[in-house]
């Protein structure tokens, strides 16, 4: 019993031989979570255009990258918590003649739905497409912002 | 080319740069994504900078080294609180090599959009010329 204790072999009646391994991925976890040092970034949900969602106290304000996307190829929906971003980017054809050496750019289709944490008013939404980037400013339902209330 | 511009757009993140020499202003550096082709009269570059103003845009061409930056100024509002970022913002920065002589004096740069369409047309000497033999 002393060489078990002292030795750290595992006493088989309690655990299972995986036990001491899941313990030890518990531990990475949380060590990985430590190291990253930056928290706030969210994991991309890997669907076209990545997009950044903020909030001030009157609306939302959607910017998403879309480079190259002209305004009349771009479709916006705006439901009572959702917002659908869908279109296309399309190139202009280079003629037959070209070389290519790079293509790194790409074109084609994309359509996204975002959710926003509260309801807002479907009749004040304000897009602009400006440098190729697309921002959608939708003010929040009267209900969903915040009030301030005076105690008598 | 008509298949391509019917597929759904993938997902690419964006690439980060360490730049040679240190920042002044901290910041990220990204690389844009380019195309680049050629023809027998120019080389022609794509490059995807959304968020660049055009007076924001430097492009720099010296021996043979071509230096594309672009800064760019934070949009959001001062007291807007972050629900979900998905992407960063920052300088774009990349260089490439000509081999090719170009007319300097013919480059062609415009940014519509967020893309930069810069023409570089080769000088007279560079561009092949057929001869034919006189029999």
């Amino acid at each position: 019993m002393l060489y078990r204790q002292m030795f750290g072999l595992p006493t088989w009646r309690a655990r299972g031989p995986f036990t001491e391994l899941e313990r030890m991925r518990q531990q990475m976890d949380r060590l990985m979570e430590t190291l990253s040092p930056d928290t706030s970034i969210a994991r991309p949900a890997g669907v076209f255009p990545l997009i950044n969602l903020t909030e001030d106290r009157d609306s939302y304000h959607l910017r998403a990258e879309l480079p190259g996307v002209k305004a009349d190829d771009l479709e916006i929906q705006v439901l009572r918590k959702t917002i659908s971003l869908s279109g296309k980017r399309t190139f202009s054809e280079e003629g037959q003649e070209v070389r290519y050496h790079r293509r790194e750019r790409e074109a084609g289709t994309f359509s996204r739905m975002i959710g926003l944490p509260g309801e807002i008013d479907p009749e004040k939404v304000k897009a602009s497409l400006k440098n190729g980037i697309l921002t959608v400013v939708v003010a929040k339902a009267e209900a969903a912002k915040p009030r301030q209330i005076t105690v008598a | 080319m008509a298949d391509k511009q019917s597929k759904e757009i993938q997902v690419k993140d964006k690439q980060e740069v360490s730049t040679p020499a240190e920042q002044t202003r901290p910041g990220l550096v990204f690389t844009p994504d380019v195309d680049i082709f050629e023809t027998e009269l120019a080389i022609t570059l794509l490059a995807d900078l959304p968020g660049v103003r055009p007076e924001d845009l430097t492009i720099d061409l010296r021996d043979n080294t071509l230096t594309i930056a672009g800064e760019i100024y934070p949009v959001e509002g001062g007291d807007e609180e972050d629900i979900l970022i998905e992407y960063e913002t920052g300088k774009y920065y990349r260089q490439f090599t000509l081999s090719e002589v170009i007319a300097q004096e013919k480059i062609d740069a415009k940014l519509t959009d967020g893309v930069l369409r810069l023409t570089l047309p080769k000088v007279e000497k560079a561009v092949p010329r057929k001869i034919t033999v006189a029999v």
